[in-house]
């Protein structure tokens, strides 16, 4: 076609080529969509594309990353020895708080040894830098630095040190996408610190709110709750803190009452997050089960496994 | 022509390539529901000036390349990108010889057809979203239109003149 028409740069395109081009791509492209939407076949290919995308990123989080570089070789002495003595103070609490944790966690061990019931298991933790944040103000969706190389696997939790932020949706070779707890097609499986009252905890796409949206009108929630993860969904392990609730409104036409929630981690102002290998990765989703089995008497454990597998 | 185009391919390759890099740079919360769609402005420039070199198979690449880079739909930016862009070539000639606020208003005709596509594709696929926040790459990037032209324009007197 090129060659037919060299000696005219400013002749229309051929029109029915273009025509014909567009409807074969356009369909390409909903064929695309559709296969994207149901099934996961396409991981491959995003993954490939997301690799050739990997340097734009590093040449993006360049210029951010040599200017903190900056701040901190010109910080003061004065300001490093304050940020030193507040760290060696923070490090001091922490560890005075750690002591009791471990007497608590054996404790914990005993009794649970007592009842019989499979003990909670180690995890390892890996702190990993947020490199960019989706562009897409619908989808919460970040970067993290970590890949496959590093053993980050699909549906790996994610937190920052007061909470759950995410869990990983697509592993690269040298860096994975994450989606944030408050993206709207998020869901987790909650339970409510004071009574165990599970529930699932929805994205609302406001970094700032979740939405418990299948609680009947005469649970027992109330403002100031906190919600844990309930590990029962086997994508995060249990007990990590999520969010804690912030309104409850039963109104006696609705069927559920409809409650919201403000996320513990500051989502839109981490830097770091920290991925969670659970002690043994191929035996978590059995643990997973053999939980939601033994305490599987409440309506809520089918709907919460359903969701959190749908992710 | 054949030389012509090689002339062209390295800037309009780097202006893409800078469009992505523009579209994944953090940006603070207040202003990130604003940020121009900075890669559909460059196509829409390049199609309109170049439309028989850059049309919908450039867009149909650089849109696959978006929605892997931020994690959307897989087809979702390929398929708005590549129905403005033909709009784009269709009318090339008409645009090409408005006056900039003519131009302009195309510009944001086009922008709200892509914002449009996007929105109906994330309905479709059950992601629903205000469709509020749609309007702010549009007007932004309606703004930003003219100055963007002119910038290329310079780019592309440069080439023509080093050539």
């Amino acid at each position: 076609m090129a060659a037919v028409k060299s000696d005219n740069q400013h002749r229309a395109p051929n029109a029915p080529a273009l025509g014909l081009r567009f409807l074969l791509l356009a369909s390409l492209s909903i064929t695309l969509l559709v296969i994207d939407n149901r099934e996961n076949y396409l991981d491959g290919i995003r993954k490939a594309i997301g690799a050739s995308v990997h340097p734009l990123r590093v040449v993006v989080d360049a210029p951010i990353s040599t200017w903190r570089w900056i701040v901190e070789a010109s910080a003061s002495r004065n300001d490093l020895q304050l940020e030193n003595s507040r760290l060696e103070a923070e490090r001091l609490l922490t560890q005075a708080r750690l002591q009791k944790y471990a007497a608590l966690e054996a404790e914990n061990a005993r009794l649970r040894a007592l009842l019989e019931a499979t003990p909670h298991g180690s995890e390892r933790i890996r702190v990993s830098e947020i490199m960019s944040v989706s562009a897409n103000p619908f989808r919460h969706v970040i970067v993290v630095d970590k890949g496959s190389r590093d053993g980050v696997f699909d549906g790996q939790a994610m937190v920052d040190a007061s909470g759950v932020v995410g869990q990983v949706i697509d592993v690269g070779l040298l860096s994975s996408q994450g989606i944030l707890i408050s993206d709207p097609d998020h869901a987790l499986p909650v339970e409510v610190n004071r009574n165990g009252l599970r529930t699932i905890a929805v994205g609302s796409g406001d970094f700032a709110r979740l939405e418990l949206p299948f609680l009947p009108n005469n649970a027992d929630i109330a403002e100031g709750d906190l919600l844990v993860t309930s590990g029962l969904g086997g994508a995060f392990p249990a007990g990590y803190p999520v969010a804690v609730v912030e309104s409850v409104t039963r109104d006696p036409k609705e069927p559920f009452a409809s409650v919201t929630a403000t996320p513990a981690a500051a989502l839109n102002q981490v830097r770091e997050v920290m991925l969670i290998w659970p002690g043994e990765p191929e035996g978590n989703a059995d643990n997973g089960d053999s939980e939601a089995a033994e305490s599987g008497t409440g309506g809520n454990a089918g709907p919460a496994a359903a969701e959190s597998t749908d992710e | 022509m054949s030389n012509g185009r090689n002339t062209w391919r390295l800037p309009v390759l780097l202006s893409i390539v800078v469009a992505l890099m523009l579209g994944i740079v953090p940006l603070p919360a207040a202003v990130e529901a604003f940020r121009p769609d900075w890669v559909a402005l460059t196509l829409i420039y390049w199609a309109m000036t170049l439309p028989r070199s850059y049309s919908v198979g450039t867009a149909w690449i650089v849109g696959i390349v978006v929605d892997a880079a931020h994690g959307t739909l897989l087809g979702q930016h390929a398929l708005a990108l590549c129905f403005v862009i033909y709009v784009t070539v269709k009318f090339h000639l008409q645009l090409r010889v408005f006056p900039l606020s003519q131009m302009t208003a195309t510009v944001f005709a086009l922008l709200a057809l892509y914002q449009f596509l996007l929105f109906w594709i994330n309905g479709v696929a059950g992601l629903h979203t205000d469709a509020v926040t749609y309007w702010g790459p549009v007007v932004s990037g309606t703004l930003i239109w003219p100055l963007l032209s002119m910038l290329f324009a310079g780019i592309r007197y440069r080439v023509r003149s080093d050539a």
